[in-house]
């Protein structure tokens, strides 16, 4: 496969990075390249030129003070997945940074990249959406509930760069996600996370509109936290996609499903094929 | 157009290359080092794994300009200069944990990185899952597995595989 020709950049700041944006309006930023890489090859996209924000010093790292925990937009997966930080912390973000896509991917990908691209069925929009994080870029603070606008689009402005996510620390949380066996990603996946008397419960790979919060089960979830409370909600299959791997009603069901097993396994991730 | 330096297997060079040139294209076009493959193209196979500043990644997948200053061991940076396979070239070869080959040279980085770096014992379930980014369509895995195991016991053991009897 062969890409459309561009002109790669390496920025040695970030301001650097956001004048070359700047000067170039068909130009896009590049981080682990997991996803825009294949995207280019087959064609999908033409940008003019790529600036490289993964050689950008002081975007990577993982850093945890009082109760909130922060991870610098170039992270990778890998380093999430075997941080002794994060598996602290908030065990079932780390369970889950494991279970994005393969060994390889993750050595590549980046937290930055994945929650900036907002794929309808990648895990990071459901942690940063469930445990209400915080999306930090060069310019601005903007709350996850604001954050994912649509499939693939988020509230970031032409050349806004995330230079970190920070995550509030929950009292529990749990990660559960039926994937493709074939592409890897998220048929369903359900994030809930407790914080005292609040519940926030996501849901990716399953909404037609991207991720999304289930706001039913959060309100059972707050009077019983618990798998039983699974039994009390409902998902609509007209917000549902539908595509070769299921139709809306089987998936309505399946974010039901794993919403009940991530409440039976709080602490960790769990993913299922 | 490019200015890439890298170290290869050791060994440093420098090429012109356009800015979307893959780092397996930089591989086996301009070095000719042809034992990284291509299978899919598109990030699923993991034929073209090498190793990238000592993490396996997909090469197929990875800018030559990305991997700028970097050091990259590839299948023919693994055995000695005498010609003595590594101990996980020796293991898949003496338990059949390849048939056609394809997948072989991707399948043997992503295992060497695997044992190398993994911070706990690995198990066959720990095995299986990590090795998930390798496809293989003739062995169905099961010797692949026990290849990558023994070369892991052996490792942890400090002694050469115990290559007898298995497979």
């Amino acid at each position: 496969m062969v890409m459309y020709p561009t002109r790669y950049h390496r920025p040695k700041s970030l301001e650097e990075a956001l004048k070359l944006h700047a000067a170039n309006e068909e130009a896009s930023y590049l981080s682990g390249g997991h996803t825009l890489i294949p995207a280019l090859k087959q064609r999908l996209a033409k940008p003019s030129d790529l600036i490289d924000l993964a050689v950008l010093p002081g975007l990577s790292g993982i850093k945890l003070d009082k109760n909130v925990l922060s991870i610098g937009a170039t992270t990778t997966h890998a380093e999430v997945a075997a941080s002794p930080v994060v598996r602290k912390a908030i065990p079932a973000l780390a369970g889950m940074v494991g279970t994005i896509g393969d060994r390889h991917v993750r050595h590549r990908g980046t937290i930055g990249g994945s929650v900036a691209n907002n794929d309808p069925a990648a895990d990071y929009p459901s942690a940063v959406l469930g445990l209400g994080a915080t999306v930090v870029t060069d310019r601005r603070s903007i709350a996850a509930d604001d954050f994912f606008v649509a499939l693939y689009e988020t509230a970031l402005e032409p050349g806004e760069i995330i230079t970190r996510i920070d995550f509030p620390v929950p009292d529990r949380a749990g990660y559960a996600k039926f994937r493709s066996a074939a592409s890897r990603y998220a048929v369903a996946a359900v994030f809930v996370a407790k914080f005292g008397s609040v519940v926030r419960a996501a849901v990716t790979g399953a909404g037609s509109g991207g991720v999304f919060r289930l706001r039913d089960l959060e309100q059972a979830l707050v009077k019983d936290f618990g798998p039983a409370a699974v039994a009390h909600c409902k998902v609509d299959p007209g917000a549902m996609l539908e595509d070769l791997v299921g139709t809306s009603e089987y998936r309505a069901n399946l974010v039901l499903v794993m919403a009940r097993r991530a409440l039976e396994h709080l602490g960790e991730a769990v993913s299922y094929k | 157009m490019q200015h890439i330096t890298l170290t290869v297997n050791g060994n440093k060079v420098s090429r012109d290359v356009e800015d979307e040139t893959l780092l397996v294209t930089f591989l086996r076009e301009y070095l000719k080092l042809t034992g990284t493959h291509v299978g899919c193209d598109t990030t699923q196979c993991g034929c073209c794994v090498v190793h990238l500043d000592g993490k396996s990644v997909k090469s197929c997948t990875v800018l030559a300009a990305q991997a700028q200053g970097g050091e990259v061991t590839t299948i023919e940076g693994l055995a000695q200069k005498d010609g003595a396979l590594h101990p996980m070239q020796e293991a898949f070869h003496l338990l059949h944990a390849l048939q056609c080959g394809y997948c072989t040279p991707g399948m043997i980085m992503a295992a060497v990185n695997l044992v190398d770096t993994y911070p706990e014992p690995l198990t066959e379930e720990i095995v299986r899952e990590q090795m998930e980014g390798n496809l293989c369509r003739c062995t169905g895995y099961h010797n692949i597995v026990k290849a990558i195991l023994a070369v892991a016991a052996a490792k942890s053991a400090d002694k050469k595989p115990a290559l007898s009897g298995v497979g």
